[in-house]
């Protein structure tokens, strides 16, 4: 009996402490509210979903410059990679098809090659080989892998319209569905 | 920050093999402890084995049916390793139902299978916050406190290191080694872990930088959490009051 009354007397103490936490809890719910600002809103450039996309300049194989900013409005797949890395090998004839089936709606490809840790003449060689159409960057001092924070190739961002990075993925090779997928999401954005 | 460690050409995504690892060690901790709890260790790992093998499978199948063309103009993807090419959603949801069904047939209890389990959460908790630091994610919001980190371009609150401290004590606390915990009425053991879990969650959200907000900058996760809380405090409560019941009728 003793033991009852105990066991009842704990269970009332226990529905006073429940609402007192779920009152605490609720307070601490509305003094930590995000202010303006708070959360990145996609306002820094950082190689980050979320954030900005770092803006950048680069020659292209046949002499061009290319600035990322240029492209704004439109939606943007900046792929970095190296002639000597097989996961870039692999996935570059899909992101050729991709080019082919969604550069009318919209999509740019940029294909920055790291330059720094490759050879010319051997990244030529291959984007020849494939017949690759869409741009070539070089990036003949690192300055964009170090910018990316790039850590494995391949790396790949996917950029909205608002230059904002939706996506990225971190080595490879990406499936040709993946790829669709979200060039088509970020199409109907 | 160490998002991939780079093996020749194979770039191993480091939060993923963490979390690996949590799996292994959880699984560990748990069949360990489980008779503890009233539960026969094999038929833990047999549950969990089946919930993983139905989650992954899910995941992949929930996925190609929301993106049926992507994979109809690339069949050879639907066995592509890739990460991103999961439904995490889907693979929870069929997770769950094969481990109930599993957990009917063999007359598992689901109170003590929850108890049983709980090690492998605490464990899961813990290496998901080493996974956050290894990737940058979860990251936490400016500001000038002379503990922040420099991360994507600003000083932060360094909210992965919050969340390692946090779940480590909670490990600590709710070692399932300690008696006591076995002797608790079945259910409240997991109740008392999610609980805990959840406040501790509800005011470290509070740090963060990355918080999907509602309008007035209400942090939806922090909502979920109050919400987990409330659930955990009523379901202990409700168990107590029908453990009287029970005494009451004996």
């Amino acid at each position: 009996m003793i033991v009852l009354v105990m066991h009842s007397f704990i269970v009332s103490k226990w529905d006073y402490f429940s609402i007192l936490v779920l009152i605490a809890g609720a307070a601490w719910i509305w003094i930590s509210k995000a202010p303006t600002g708070s959360t990145t809103d996609g306002q820094i450039p950082q190689p980050r979903q979320g954030f900005q996309a770092p803006d950048f300049t680069l020659n292209t194989n046949e002499g061009e410059s290319l600035t990322l900013s240029d492209f704004h409005g439109r939606p943007v797949l900046v792929n970095l990679w190296a002639s000597w890395c097989p996961p870039c090998r692999a996935e570059m004839p899909a992101m050729q098809r991709l080019y082919t089936d969604y550069h009318d709606k919209g999509l740019e490809i940029l294909a920055v090659n790291a330059t720094s840790q490759d050879r010319l003449s051997d990244a030529l060689a291959f984007s020849d080989e494939l017949g690759l159409t869409f741009p070539i960057l070089l990036d003949t001092n690192g300055e964009i892998a170090r910018l990316y924070q790039v850590q494995s190739l391949p790396t790949s961002f996917f950029i909205g319209e608002d230059g904002k990075i939706k996506d990225v993925v971190i080595g490879g090779p990406m499936s040709e569905a993946l790829l669709r997928i979200r060039v088509d999401q970020l199409l109907e954005e | 920050m160490f998002p991939v460690l780079q093996i020749g050409s194979l770039a191993v995504q480091v939060p993923g093999l963490v979390m690996l690892a949590g799996l292994w060690l959880g699984l560990i901790l748990a069949e360990r402890y489980a008779a503890g709890f009233g539960v026969a260790a094999n038929q833990l790992y047999n549950l969990v084995f089946v919930a993983l093998a139905s989650g992954v499978i899910g995941a992949r199948v929930v996925f190609v049916l929301r993106y049926p063309l992507a994979f109809t103009a690339s069949p050879i993807s639907l066995l592509s390793l890739n990460l991103d090419l999961f439904d995490p959603s889907g693979g929870l949801a069929l997770a769950l139902i094969a481990s109930l069904i599993y957990g009917q047939r063999h007359s598992m209890k689901l109170l003590p299978t929850l108890d049983a389990l709980t090690p492998l959460l605490a464990i899961l908790a813990v290496t998901a916050s080493i996974a956050h630091l290894a990737s940058g994610s979860a990251f936490g919001a400016p500001t000038h406190i002379p503990w922040g980190i420099d991360l994507w371009g600003e000083r932060r609150h360094p909210t992965q290191v919050y969340e390692i401290l946090a779940s480590s004590l909670l490990l600590i606390v709710f070692w399932p080694g300690r008696e006591t915990y076995h002797k608790w009425d079945p259910g409240n053991y997991f109740l008392a872990f999610t609980g805990s879990s959840a406040s501790l969650y509800l005011f470290l959200q509070a740090f963060r930088g990355d918080s999907p907000v509602l309008i007035n900058g209400l942090r939806i996760p922090q909502i979920i959490a109050w919400l987990v809380l409330a659930f955990c405090l009523v379901a202990i409560g409700k168990l107590s009051k029908r453990n009287i019941k029970e005494y009451k009728i004996r």
